[in-house]
């Protein structure tokens, strides 16, 4: 690839960011009115844990709203399907799970997260082909056809598994806090942490430094223009659906083993959440989907501790307020 | 001398609009075509209809012989086509190297060529880093073409792209597109400035209510005042 010296560069705007710092801002601010300061630690990292699983969950909604302008009121089902997936794994091989080897644990949970990625993909390649390529550019068709895609998700998971709720108990290694002084952070929320960077890092590298991830973010600004470039945009689109629904698959999985269960109901209460998300971000940003699931989950987790009633709606509020001061999210980066 | 593209009983609807209303005409390889009109004439659904981005409800278009009114617009951008819409539609978040790299779709961007491009255009060498949303109208204009033309492409549409712009720039996009058909390639090139498509044209084509209403010559038109101001009426005076 050519790689020209720049001669000169144009003056470039001062960078938009106040989103980036508004966590942080609200974490600090949180400080004072949580008090104990080992309550604010358990509560911040909480967040952060929190946060960075929605934010797995909800990166390819980002992409597939941005992209192709598709309203997926189904993203839910893939989650609940990563975690269904991982209960196939994990389950039969309990004997691993609570072995109190670290190792062990991970040569079970390693190939359940995988096998929750890989089928929740694929289901992404039908329900791509099947529910949403009939109704390209039809808001409305495809709000009924995948929320009754997620219905009949819903049911075919409770015609399999049952209608009980499943048990979901981390391994062993996982269990516990680190203990420094007095302040505990659980194991887990570290590990969902890592993992989080690691998939935000994964996605960003990917969209700034390949060919593929250009296109998408061409196609998030202009997709007429990427197709009279030579591209096909579908397939495209194809391909960042599957790992979209990839990605809600292992968020799937993740956030079971947060809570210890899974139930199939988890598709539909998530679906509502990860929207709120990508709303709050800016359709198709992936850095305003990162700091938007941060918020949601820091005003999950503070609210939860301060105003424990007001814990169904904040997040509603948290996005209302958003979008007062920034209408189109965080982050806009679509003309829409 | 060949037709490179024909268009034969072309009509295009948008909506419940029929704009293009029987559209035939052809353009001679390795020539340059200008088409003129007044505005909402049709020029740019002329352009997109060719591309694929509205397909014709009717008629046949032919590109090098081959049929391609059915085909999608990536594929007919495959077989040889480059597009600068009026909009310009530069990808403001992506680098100028990051246009260039999508708009290079059989590899990597060669460096001689860019060269050539940068012998014209200047300023994307020197904001070869800068995202392209930061450069100025003209400059945008410029990675618009630079993105056609990264790559040898048989034909080019290229809508309106003085438009706006600068005198000094005006020249230097002149410039180009007597470089581009030096080496060979068509063009079809919309224009509402008359003395900037009498300098470039080879043949003319005039459009009016979505039909073409007068081919032939640059030469013969520019040297007809009567004739320009029977079919091009003052609207394109008035650009001059
Ligand atoms: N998206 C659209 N929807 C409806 N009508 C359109 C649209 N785009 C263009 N038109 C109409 O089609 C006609 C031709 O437009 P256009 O091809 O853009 O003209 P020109 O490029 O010659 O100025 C105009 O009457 C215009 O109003
Ligand atoms: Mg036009």
């Amino acid at each position: 690839m050519t790689d020209l010296a720049a001669t000169d560069a144009l003056p470039k705007p001062p960078r938009d960011l106040l989103p980036v710092f508004l966590p942080a801002i609200l974490a600090v601010a949180m400080l004072p009115l949580v008090g104990s300061g080992s309550s604010w630690v358990t509560l911040t990292v909480a967040s952060l844990a929190m946060g960075m699983m929605i934010f797995i969950m909800a990166s390819g909604l980002t992409l597939v709203f941005g992209l192709m302008d598709v309203l997926n009121f189904g993203h839910g089902a893939f989650i609940a399907v990563g975690a269904y997936v991982a209960t196939l794994v994990l389950l039969p091989l309990a004997g691993w799970v609570q072995a109190d080897s670290l190792w062990l644990n991970l040569a079970v949970l390693a190939p359940a997260a995988l096998a929750a990625m890989a089928v929740s993909g694929a289901l992404g390649l039908v329900v791509e082909r099947v529910l949403i390529l009939p109704v390209y550019g039809q808001h409305l068709k495809q709000i009924l056809m995948t929320t009754g895609g997620l219905i009949v998700a819903e049911q075919a998971l409770y015609a399999l598994w049952g209608p009980q709720i499943i048990p979901l108990p981390l391994p062993t290694s996982l269990r516990g806090s680190f203990i420094i002084g007095d302040i505990a952070i659980a194991k887990y929320r570290l590990l969902a942490m890592l993992v989080g960077l690691v998939v935000f890092a994964g996605i960003q590298l990917v969209l700034a430094r390949t060919k593929i991830g250009l296109l998408i973010r061409a196609g998030v600004e202009n997709r007429e223009m990427v197709e009279a470039l030579g591209y096909h945009i579908k397939r495209l689109f194809l391909g960042v659906f599957m790992v979209g629904s990839g990605l809600a698959g292992l968020g799937g999985i993740m956030w079971a083993l947060y809570r210890e269960q899974v139930h199939a109901s988890m598709g539909n209460d998530l679906t509502v959440l990860v929207f709120i998300v990508v709303i709050i971000g800016g359709l198709g940003s992936i850095g305003g989907c990162f700091i938007g699931a941060l918020l949601v989950a820091m005003v999950a987790n503070y609210g939860g501790f301060l105003v424990p009633k007001l814990a169904l709606v904040s997040n509603i509020l948290l996005m209302v307020a958003i979008l007062m001061w920034r209408p189109r999210g965080l982050y806009a980066v679509t003309s829409r | 001398m060949t037709d490179l593209l024909k268009l034969s009983g072309v009509h295009t609807n948008i909506g419940r609009y029929h704009i293009l209303q029987g559209v035939n005409f052809a353009v001679a390889e390795g020539k340059t075509t200008m088409l003129l009109g007044r505005n909402g004439a049709g020029k740019t659904t002329t352009l997109r209809t060719i591309m694929g981005l509205w397909p014709p409800s009717r008629g046949q278009i032919a590109l090098a012989g081959q049929r391609i009114e059915q085909m999608a617009t990536p594929d007919i951008a495959q077989l040889g086509v480059g597009y600068v819409p009026e909009s310009m539609a530069v990808f403001a978040d992506l680098t100028v190297k990051e246009n260039l790299i999508l708009a290079a779709r059989d590899g990597p961007l060669d460096t001689a060529r860019l060269e050539w491009i940068f012998g014209f255009f200047p300023a994307l060498r020197k904001f070869w880093l800068s995202r392209a949303g930061l450069l100025s109208g003209g400059q945008k204009q410029m990675l618009s073409i630079a993105r056609a033309i990264v790559e040898p492409r048989k034909l080019l549409l290229i809508d309106e792209p003085t438009k706006g712009l600068a005198p000094a720039i005006i020249g230097s996009l002149i410039e180009c597109f007597a470089e581009i058909k030096r080496r060979g390639a068509t063009i079809l090139l919309v224009e509402q400035n008359f003395h900037v498509a009498q300098m470039i044209g080879d043949a003319v084509l005039v459009m009016d209510n979505g039909m073409i209403v007068h081919r032939g010559e640059m030469a013969a038109l520019a040297d007809d005042t009567p004739m320009q101001e029977r079919l091009l009426g003052l609207s394109l005076e008035a650009h001059q």
